[in-house]
């Protein structure tokens, strides 16, 4: 195959990654935009093989084979079988490991290419190596708050700001010396430097901003993608990596707007904030919680039912309950909508996705902007498994983790009901005032078993 | 000679600059629903690093070499194939009708 025409089917697959990115901004579109996408990553996969100076087999072409199969049986089962609840830390990892690859793609060449790099080249894979790295590591910090393993609260360590500021112009000083003299130690310390910096860039991040972290990240690999094909020569990087990195930016930029979020407080709110008492004293007052009788009561007589689902909705696998509940409301005469927050579950969109699979149908999932003025004319507004997306902290509360995020006001309605597994602070850690409120009745345990709970006293009614 | 890696370079950067602004254009009004799974479908696209990877794993010669860039080939494999099934596992559920929606807000 002459380089011509590799270089043109090169183009023909990054013309399908601009239709894949252009099919997903549309839910009509959005599943043949993808397909589109794996399309041109199977046609520029599979060139590659083909295309060598005399039709000759590639060198360790074995190895290269046995590698790819390996990965399709890592990551297709992986990405198979994961719940639709541990979707944002899968993508989380993904991308993280897309960086990794970045950056051994520039390692590997650099060390091929020894004093034959030109300097261009050696900039550019400084830059794959120190951003693939953050994204790396980053990427695996994200993972594991959205995994719970580690907590979800921002992590402030003393002299954070310190340390990270030395830490970026330890990077900036080792990556100039690979520039200037050349050499693998240096590069390699300029690796382990960014794999620290991603480290500690993503700590301080709160849990509710993760996602937007991870876009960002996204975008980064993007980048990552394009310098590292620059170091090749390859025109089908440059142009897949800059349409993600360009198109994660936006997105980021989008997704930070939708949360009420600035990127800037996002990623270093943490530590300009004034330390704070966990935001605010502990409330003491009593609060009202109630059995699952009088939950079905309160439904039972009301003209109009919103169900604001959470991550707990879906933790606990009662999308298929509560879609029952509804039902069996909608039949008893009540008006049931659902208020959907924008980024109820771990992501933008995440929760329409979780609702979809258990068949909600669409027209009853309400955004944000169009459900809050109905609000005042709801009798009863059912909280499942959600928390911080209905707290009025992030209206009346100054210098609270989610000070500024648009919220679904519940409180207007006449009456609330959280289901709860307990008193335990939403995944921003924030405590909730509307859990202590006169209108608001409390229902504790597993958001399923108290839906079935509910469900059975209803029908009985 | 000169010329011609001059224009190579300028050639390079032309593309990175067009690729930004389409990038840009592409998705500039997105709506939230489809904020995951356009982060999710991004993410598979930058898996086609596996090229790069099968690409220096040719040019490999030491040890070193070789295993550093058989990793990259596994990495960027589970990025790119697990990033698409992912991704059309999460659109699978989309099949909703949005239309209705549409004209349940003319009715208002």
């Amino acid at each position: 195959m002459s380089r011509n025409l590799y270089d043109l089917i090169g183009l023909a697959a990054g013309i399908c990654f601009i239709l894949a990115l252009k099919g997903l901004s549309s839910p009509k579109s959005a599943r043949k935009g993808n397909l589109i996408g794996a399309l041109g990553a199977t046609i520029a996969t599979v060139i590659v093989f083909l295309y060598t100076n005399d039709a000759k087999a590639l060198n360790n072409q074995t190895l290269i084979l046995v590698a790819i199969g390996f990965g399709v049986l890592v990551g297709v089962p992986a990405a198979r079988k994961v719940q639709m609840t541990e979707m944002p830390q899968l993508v989380a990892l993904f991308n993280g490991v897309g960086g990794g690859a970045a950056a051994l793609v520039a390692l590997v060449e650099y060390l091929k290419l020894g004093d034959e790099a030109t300097v261009a080249i050696v900039v550019a894979t400084v830059f794959t190596v120190i951003v693939g790295c953050i994204s790396f590591s980053g990427s695996i910090i994200t993972f594991l708050k959205l995994q719970e393993l580690m907590t979800t609260r921002p992590v402030v360590f003393p002299f954070g700001r310190q340390i990270i500021a030395l830490t970026l112009i330890g990077i900036l000083l080792s990556g100039g010396w690979v520039i200037a003299s050349g050499g693998t130690t240096p590069l390699l310390i300029n690796g382990l430097l960014s794999l620290i910096f991603g480290v500690l860039f993503v700590l301080p991040v709160g849990g509710a901003d993760v996602p937007i972290v991870i876009s960002l990240l996204n975008a980064f690999t993007g980048l990552t993608v394009a310098a590292s094909g620059y170091v090749l020569q390859t025109t089908l990087l440059i142009i897949a990596g800059t349409l993600v990195g360009a198109s994660g930016t936006i997105l980021t930029k989008l997704m930070a707007e939708a949360m009420g979020r600035s990127l800037f407080g996002t990623l270093f709110g943490a530590f300009t904030a004034k330390p704070q008492q966990s935001s605010g004293e502990a409330d003491t007052r009593p609060f009202k919680s109630g059995s699952a009788d009088d939950v079905a009561i309160l439904l039972n007589y009301a003209q109009r039912v919103v169900i604001v689902p959470g991550f707990g909705l879906a933790v606990a696998q009662a999308q298929h309950t509560v879609r029952e509940l509804a039902d069996l409301l909608s039949k008893k005469g009540v008006d049931v909508a659902y208020g959907i927050h924008p980024v109820a579950g771990r992501m933008p969109g995440h929760m329409n996705v979780l609702l979809a699979e258990a068949n909600v149908p669409y027209e009853q999932l309400i955004e944000m902007e169009e459900i809050n003025p109905t609000f005042p004319q709801t009798d009863v507004v059912l909280v499942v498994g959600a928390n911080d997306v209905v707290n009025p902290a992030a209206k009346n509360t100054p210098g609270c983790p989610i000070y500024g995020m648009p919220i679904l006001d519940v409180s207007l309605a006449v009456n609330v009901i959280f289901l709860k597994r307990s008193m335990r602070p939403g995944f921003a850690g924030i405590e909730n005032k509307l859990l202590f409120e006169a209108k608001t009745t409390l229902l504790f345990g597993d958001a399923k078993d108290s839906l079935t709970k509910v469900v059975s006293s209803l029908k009985s009614l | 000679m000169v010329n011609d890696l001059m224009s190579n370079e300028i050639a390079l950067l032309a593309i990175f600059l067009l690729s930004i602004f389409v990038g840009f254009e592409v998705v500039s009004k997105v709506s939230t629903t489809l904020h995951t799974p356009l982060m999710s479908g991004a993410n598979a696209i930058h898996g086609v690093i596996l090229v790069g990877a099968i690409v220096v794993a040719d040019h490999a010669q030491t040890t070193l070499e070789i295993s550093l860039a058989i990793a990259a080939v596994i990495l960027a494999t589970v990025n790119m194939v697990g990033g698409f099934v992912v991704t059309d596992r999460m659109l699978q559920m989309f099949k909703g009708k949005p239309k209705q929606k549409k004209v349940k807000r003319e009715d208002k």
